[in-house]
């Protein structure tokens, strides 16, 4: 189910990784990423590698939190056996998938095994993504004493034929419910919402933003919707269903969306991402460590299937199907179906178009000339901030926010 | 029925009584190829093992479409009561945009076997050869073909045909070259009823060049009808014409592959080699006469090729200009009415500036460059010549929009053409709807057989060269067919109509239409360019215009939102492979002004196929 892997070279069955690693890999923190690959009903917009009970082919979920284990065993190995220097975890990130559909016990075991191997770095941050309907203060509670910090919860929208277009089963009466008792168990609260849905008004966007902003989360995701080929929702847009997604719409909502969190005290960090910040809050307070470290380069381990990890420049893949992985993992293979280690050029530019969507994220001083040319023209068009790149860095204005892939088109 | 000859008689000295020259008339696909195969081979000039499939259409694009580009003249032989005759069998162009070597053709021959699909009937690009075929006094024989299949109507098609020409239905003779049966008749046929050639074989020579053919291997090969005189080999020719003298290296018939001879007499076919590497210096309809005793009065019915459309031929990757050019200088070789002359424009970068008989010429060098060449090549709109007369009474001569003066215009004048048109009689109503649409004036109709009719028009060239022809089909599901001949100029009211994007005119869509359709032709194009132009970070005012008037407008707005909302660690090797793609993407597009338009948008919008719109 989901996207289809990308294209690469093979990857070898112990895992080990090429000699370049040591070399890239640098001081950087270090994270690990853990995907739940089930969820109770697939969502029409979701090409995710997710499967519900009916689609895992004699896999069974309760046997997954162990094989998840195995594979954090194999990746300390392979560090290890790769030169990689050993380095404490700073965040740990729980996907999917819907990781809450497992017992709370199962992401703890999952959490643990991480500890064992690496050891947590102090102050780590540990998040895991939630469905609103999917779980109970008892579990957050349990999560927060095992030392999760974050909960991440999948409201999309507060209006109901919003929800029920994306096939979201959860009720939004419960989601102000769910927020205060991640809150009462002392998690940080994120909320991802969902913008562009196939006939959402800008008011039923307005609505959606309104409710999040009630609840006071500690940070805010707001994504336009993206049809991604073969899923649902692609094909309902295909036969007329839906009408296709108006990307002046979507301009307009992001817009909205961007004045109405800037005024209610949250600051952009990413293209789609604001954080709670104030006068006795720091702006770096509530942003997503994990996430910025996906934006910022470093080294990341995705463990189950489907997962993608990086590790000093080179980028592998696993393979997707629960049932491939847990094959793999338990004849003590490695699960990565292929990865690549871009070149220079590559990867200049995947650091440039990662950075570019961080708030000053890309230093004017790291561009290479042909591209440092194009700051003074950028800054005519009103796409990123004079300002900024007096002090030396790219920053997107909200228009080019709005256009940042052909900001990015334009430094590369 | 006759016996394959025994004996060949020998060129240079065959007695012009044992003579027969002729033609086969027929419409695309009526099977002329397949009769002339059969032909061949039970002459026994083409051994069955030999035997491929129309074997004198040379050329690829020949042979796929059915059509004869290039014509032949092959020399069989045949026998009656014990006498040997020598056959030569002409092979004409088929098609509208060859009239000039059609006539030609015809004018080496004493007659012509009209061929026609007996399931089908006569069109009108048959009726116009036939018509020339009698202007020539040439004796028709007509022959119905296919009789094999079982859509066949002989009947009605035999009443139709001596309804045309003459004569009884049952005198129409029914063949098929697919299967052989008729084939011997016809060839007896032909030996008993055309007139044997004449002339004066102690006159100082004269030759009519009916075909020249580019060869790689022995340069050009000049096909010769001789009227007087004798021509032999190492004999020091010259072209009356341009009084250029030529050695003969070779002189020989066709039977069908070339073979060597003594010499062509009088009344015979054949054809010579002198070395000339380019068909130029070998004109079709010039006359071949000896430098020693030339002849004083040239052959008549001589005229310069002259191009009737054009169109500028451009690389789609632009780096494959020199190769194009090398190509267009090779089949320049080949084909005396290519012309062309370098063109650059802002849309489509370096190109040519062609000139073709007409439109099916213009498709067929368009192909044959596209495939013997490898090149991809897009075409722009094709144009006529317009003779335009400013205020100031300079007249301009135009073949390129982007050459129409600027100022106050007098007058501007366009090649007529007269068409006819042949359609089942319920069409009658859609056909003249579509003529009257493109200017036509209506100058009679008959009928042809009983449920078919032949519309007679005065059209402007310039309407028929914009894709009439396709209308006409698709409004006659195919049944209709064409012919057009030039009628000389007219005056109109033509006007230039630009296309700007952000105040730039853009040449490659420039048009010279009349005031009437000028409104039609800027709603058409703006429109299009809206849906096919991706949205820039500004809005794009898209306007048609007439001079500095503005006769309508389009605007693509300002792109607001380009940019992926979500970018996670999954997604880095998907997005930069995303990103590598549209930077790629954005190499191919060209600059109007500040505006980026992708290369297929032009080709899109010059075709007409608005459905690709590419959003990067």
């Amino acid at each position: 189910m989901g996207s289809a892997l990308p294209l690469g070279d093979p990857a070898p069955l112990d895992g080990l990784l090429p000699p370049s690693v040591v070399e890239l890999s640098h001081d950087h923190p270090f994270g690990v990423y853990l995907h739940v690959p089930f969820c109770r009903v697939r969502c029409g917009y979701c090409d995710f590698n997710t499967y519900t009970s009916s689609e895992l082919r004699g896999v069974k979920q309760v046997d997954y939190a162990g094989q998840a284990v195995l594979e954090v065993g194999l990746a300390a190995t392979v560090l290890k056996n790769s030169g990689v220097r050993d380095r404490p975890v700073s965040t740990v990130f729980f996907g999917g998938g819907t990781p809450t559909l497992l017992p709370s016990a199962q992401l703890i075991q999952m959490l643990r095994s991480v500890d064992d191997a690496w050891g947590l770095a102090p102050g780590a941050e540990v998040t895991t993504e939630a469905n609103p309907d999917s779980v109970d203060a008892r579990y957050l509670t349990e999560l927060a004493e095992a030392g999760f910090t974050r909960v991440s919860f999948g409201m999309q929208s507060a209006v109901p034929h919003v929800l029920k277009t994306l096939d979201r089963t959860h009720d939004p009466e419960r989601v102000p419910e769910v927020v205060r008792w991640a809150r009462d168990a002392g998690l940080q609260v994120s909320v991802d919402l969902i913008y562009g849905t196939p006939g959402e008004s800008l008011g039923d966007w307005e609505r959606s933003l309104d409710s999040a902003l009630a609840m006071e989360p500690d940070h805010l995701s707001a994504y336009a919707l993206i049809v991604e080929q073969g899923t649902k929702l692609a094909r309902q847009i295909k036969s007329g269903v839906y009408p296709v997604p108006d990307d002046d719409l979507e301009a307009n909502m992001y817009e909205l969306a961007d004045a109405r969190l800037a005024s209610a005290g949250y600051d952009w960090y990413e293209v789609s991402n604001w954080a709670r910040s104030g006068p006795d809050t720091p702006a770096s307070e509530f942003r997503s460590r994990h996430n910025l470290a996906y934006w910022q380069g470093h080294d990341w381990w995705g463990i189950g299937p489907g997962a993608h990890s990086h590790i000093g420049g080179t980028r592998w893949w696993n393979v997707k199907h629960p049932a491939a992985y847990a094959e793999r993992i338990l004849a003590g293979h490695s699960p990565a179906a292929g990865r690549e280690t871009p070149d220079a050029r590559s990867r200049e530019i995947e650091r440039v178009l990662l950075l570019a969507r961080i708030r000053s994220g890309l230093p004017i001083a790291s561009l290479a000339p042909d591209a440092r040319q194009q700051i003074a023209s950028l800054i005519g068009d009103g796409l990123i901030d004079g300002r900024a790149a007096l002090r030396g860095s790219v920053e997107l204005t909200l228009r080019g926010r709005l256009l940042a892939d052909a900001v990015v088109r334009r430094l590369t | 029925m006759s016996p394959r000859a025994v004996q060949e008689l020998q060129p240079a000295s065959t007695d012009p009584a044992f003579i027969r020259n002729f033609c086969i008339i027929a419409h695309i696909d009526h099977g002329k190829s397949t009769l002339a195969d059969r032909m061949l081979q039970i002459t026994g000039v083409v051994s069955d093992r030999d035997m491929r499939a129309q074997y004198l259409d040379r050329m690829d694009i020949e042979r796929e479409r059915g059509i004869t580009i290039k014509s032949q003249a092959v020399r069989m032989p045949w026998a009656q009561n014990g006498q040997t005759y020598a056959l030569n069998m002409i092979d004409t162009p088929g098609h509208v945009d060859f009239t000039y070597e059609v006539s030609r053709s015809l004018a080496a021959c004493e007659g012509a076997i009209l061929l026609v699909d007996a399931a089908q009937g006569i069109e009108a690009q048959t009726l116009a050869n036939l018509y020339l075929a009698l202007d020539n006094d040439l004796k028709i024989i007509p022959v119905l073909n296919k009789i094999d299949l079982p859509a066949a109507d002989p009947d009605k098609y035999a009443e139709e045909l001596a309804g045309l020409i003459g004569g009884k239905a049952e005198d129409v003779l029914r063949v098929s070259g697919k299967t052989g049966m008729g084939v011997e008749e016809l060839l007896d046929l032909v030996v008993e009823s055309i007139p044997a050639p004449v002339g004066d074989i102690d006159a100082p020579p004269r030759a009519m060049i009916f075909d020249s053919v580019y060869d790689a291997y022995r340069g050009v090969i000049t096909y010769v009808r001789m009227i007087d005189g004798k021509l032999t080999p190492r004999e020091k020719i010259m072209m009356m014409s341009t009084k250029s003298t030529h050695e003969v290296l070779e002189i020989g018939v066709s039977s069908p592959e070339p073979t060597p001879s003594k010499g062509l007499a009088v009344g015979e076919v054949g054809y010579l080699i002198t070395g000339v590497k380019d068909v130029r210096l070998s004109k079709v309809g010039d006359t071949v006469t000896t430098h020693l005793r030339p002849a004083t009065v040239a052959l008549k019915g001589y005229s310069e090729p002259k191009p009737m459309v054009f169109s500028g031929l451009y690389p789609i990757d632009g780096s494959d200009y020199p190769i194009l050019r090398e190509a267009l200088d090779k089949l320049k070789l080949s084909d005396a009415a290519l012309v062309y002359e370098p063109e650059t424009s802002v849309a489509l970068g370096f190109g040519f500036r062609c000139g073709f008989l007409g439109l099916l010429h213009l498709e067929i060098i368009t192909e044959r460059l596209e495939r013997e060449f490898n090149l991809d090549l897009i075409a722009t709109a094709p144009s006529v010549i317009y003779e335009v007369t400013t205020d100031d009474r300079k007249t301009v001569t135009v073949t390129n929009p982007s050459e129409f003066p600027g100022g106050k215009i007098k007058s501007v004048s366009e090649p007529m053409v007269k068409a006819s048109i042949l359609a089942p009689k319920d069409y009658v109503g859609t056909i003249m709807e579509l003529c009257q649409g493109r200017r036509g004036s209506l100058d009679g109709m008959e009928y042809v057989g009983t449920d078919r009719v032949e519309l007679h028009y005065h059209m402007p060239l310039g309407e028929i060269v914009f894709d009439f022809f396709d209308h006409l089909k698709s409004r006659t599901q195919g049944y209709a067919s064409l012919d057009y001949e030039p009628i000389g100029e007219q005056e109109a009211d033509l006007v230039k109509v630009d296309i700007l994007l952000q105040g730039e005119a853009v040449d490659a869509f420039s048009a010279i239409v009349h005031r009437d359709k000028a409104y039609a032709y800027g709603v058409l194009m703006t429109e299009r360019l809206k849906k096919l132009i991706p949205r820039q970070q500004f809005d794009v005012p898209i306007q048609a215009a007439i001079g500095a008037r503005i006769i309508a407008r389009e605007s693509i707005s300002a792109i607001r939102k380009d940019v992926l909302a979500k970018c996670y660690g999954g997604d880095i090797t998907r997005k930069r492979k995303l990103l590598e793609k549209q930077k790629e993407g954005k190499k191919r597009m060209k600059m109007v002004g500040r505006v980026e338009v992708p290369q297929e948008a032009f080709i899109a919008a010059l075709s007409g196929d608005t459905e690709t719109k590419d959003k990067k």
